[in-house]
């Protein structure tokens, strides 16, 4: 690992400061992806802000018909948390699937979420569900924040404090999990809520995505059965040397409909 | 930019200035000579180097030391008390030949305590699950699940 200057920052205001004074600079959260990319000279920053002593962004609120997670809520926490297991069951459940039980008691939402790694769990989540990236300048909604792989619509200098989820009627998620990394392979987020039903893949391509067709067809008929028949095209999904596009596409089907299953109770 | 350290260690507090790259791995292994907590993939997929950090296993090779300012550590030396009597889930570890060539022992032992302080009755499918991020390369799992059912019941 390079060397580089450590900050650790007492509030978001500091954070935002200290991000403001450097040319070059990464924030560190639960550090989970980032250490390890360090390690490996990947990213080689010349400051390191550290984020895990600002308490106001740990947390887990729930307002009404929404769950508001703090962005260094560790996985373990939401994995664990009462509030999200009766609210949004699917949730805790995808929380509890990242990584170990290790990477679970250090890796945050908010880390997951800026990193948008092609294969993270979290991001489908948020477009699932239809949830908002609350950072220190904005609000953003999920299906505009994911950008692209490992891309973000995040400005320099911007930090997310919070994410917010509207609380659906009922909601599902399925990975299939690369044996070795736990990432998913593909991994599909199915939810109703009061705007109709979300459809979204992670794993498959680029950056997590939405299935219109799947949406149109669970709007009309919520079960398993009303998506069997869907597939997406694999062109533009990703091939590597543990599935092939077409391989990928597949799952999306098979992954769709057991997260159907898993939001009916099934 | 050196930084300086503090933190407790199996109940003592110890203090180091360090490189702020230091891992926390290497801060205890190298700074504290505390070497039962061991380095085997260090890419965060083996759990060799697992250790409690304010209470939660953790895996220090992916962590930098300062994440841990302040916090206290309990690595496998802590187990044991000062007469030596053995942690029932070492005790369980032993009795069960739980392990073959035991690079991977601290890490399972420091993790299955995790594992029942989160499942107090783990099911035999749950503790599998649950060391997930603990690998064997001598592939010792059968008996590594019984110890940590037998801790469970000791």
């Amino acid at each position: 690992m390079h060397a580089f200057n450590y900050h650790k920052a007492s509030s978001v205001a500091d954070a935002t400061a200290k991000l403001a004074a450097s040319d070059d600079s990464r924030l560190l959260a639960g550090g989970q992806t980032l250490i390890a990319a360090m390690k490996m000279r990947l990213s080689a920053p010349a400051d390191v802000i550290d984020l895990g002593g600002i308490a106001e962004l740990r947390g887990i609120k729930v307002e009404g018909s929404s769950i508001t997670i703090g962005a260094m809520t560790t996985h373990a926490a939401v994995a664990s948390s009462k509030e999200v297991a009766k609210a949004i069951p699917a949730l805790a459940l995808l929380a509890a699937s990242i990584g170990d039980p290790m990477v679970r008691n250090m890796g945050t939402i908010g880390g997951s979420v800026a990193n948008n790694d092609p294969a993270a769990d979290y991001p489908a989540a948020l477009v699932g569900l239809g949830a908002t990236v609350l950072t220190s300048k904005r609000k953003i909604a999920a299906d505009q924040f994911f950008t692209g792989m490992y891309e973000t619509a995040l400005e320099p200098g911007e930090i997310i404090t919070a994410v917010s989820f509207p609380v659906p009627k009922r909601a599902g998620y399925m990975k299939f999990k690369n044996p070795a990394s736990r990432y998913a392979m593909v991994g599909v987020f199915v939810a109703e809520g009061t705007s109709g039903v979300r459809v979204a893949a992670t794993g498959a391509g680029p950056s997590v995505f939405r299935i219109a067709d799947m949406e149109k067809a669970l709007g009309k008929s919520f079960s398993a059965d009303a998506v069997r028949g869907i597939k997406v095209p694999a062109a533009n999904l990703n091939t590597d040397i543990h599935a092939t596009a077409e391989y990928r596409a597949h799952l999306v089907t098979v992954m769709a409909q057991r997260a159907v299953e898993q939001a009916l109770g099934k | 930019m050196p930084v300086r350290l503090s933190m407790t260690v199996n109940g003592k507090p110890v203090s180091a200035d360090v490189e702020s790259r230091t891992l926390l791995v290497d801060f205890i292994r190298d700074t504290l000579r505390l070497t039962g907590t061991h380095i085997g993939c260090d890419t965060a997929q083996c759990g060799a180097c697992t250790i409690h950090m304010n209470g939660a296993a953790v895996k220090c090779c992916n962590m930098l030391a300062v994440q841990a300012q302040g916090s206290t550590v309990l690595t496998i030396e802590g187990l044991a008390k000062a007469d030596g009597t053995m942690h029932p889930m070492q005790a369980a570890f032993r009795d069960h030949h739980g392990l073959q060539c035991g690079y991977c022992t601290p890490g399972m032992v420091m993790s299955a305590i995790d594992l029942l302080k989160r499942h107090p009755h783990p099911s035999e499918e749950q503790i599998r699950a649950e060391l997930d991020g603990n690998l064997c390369r001598c592939t010792g799992y059968h008996n590594i699940v019984k110890a940590v059912q037998a801790a469970a019941k000791a």
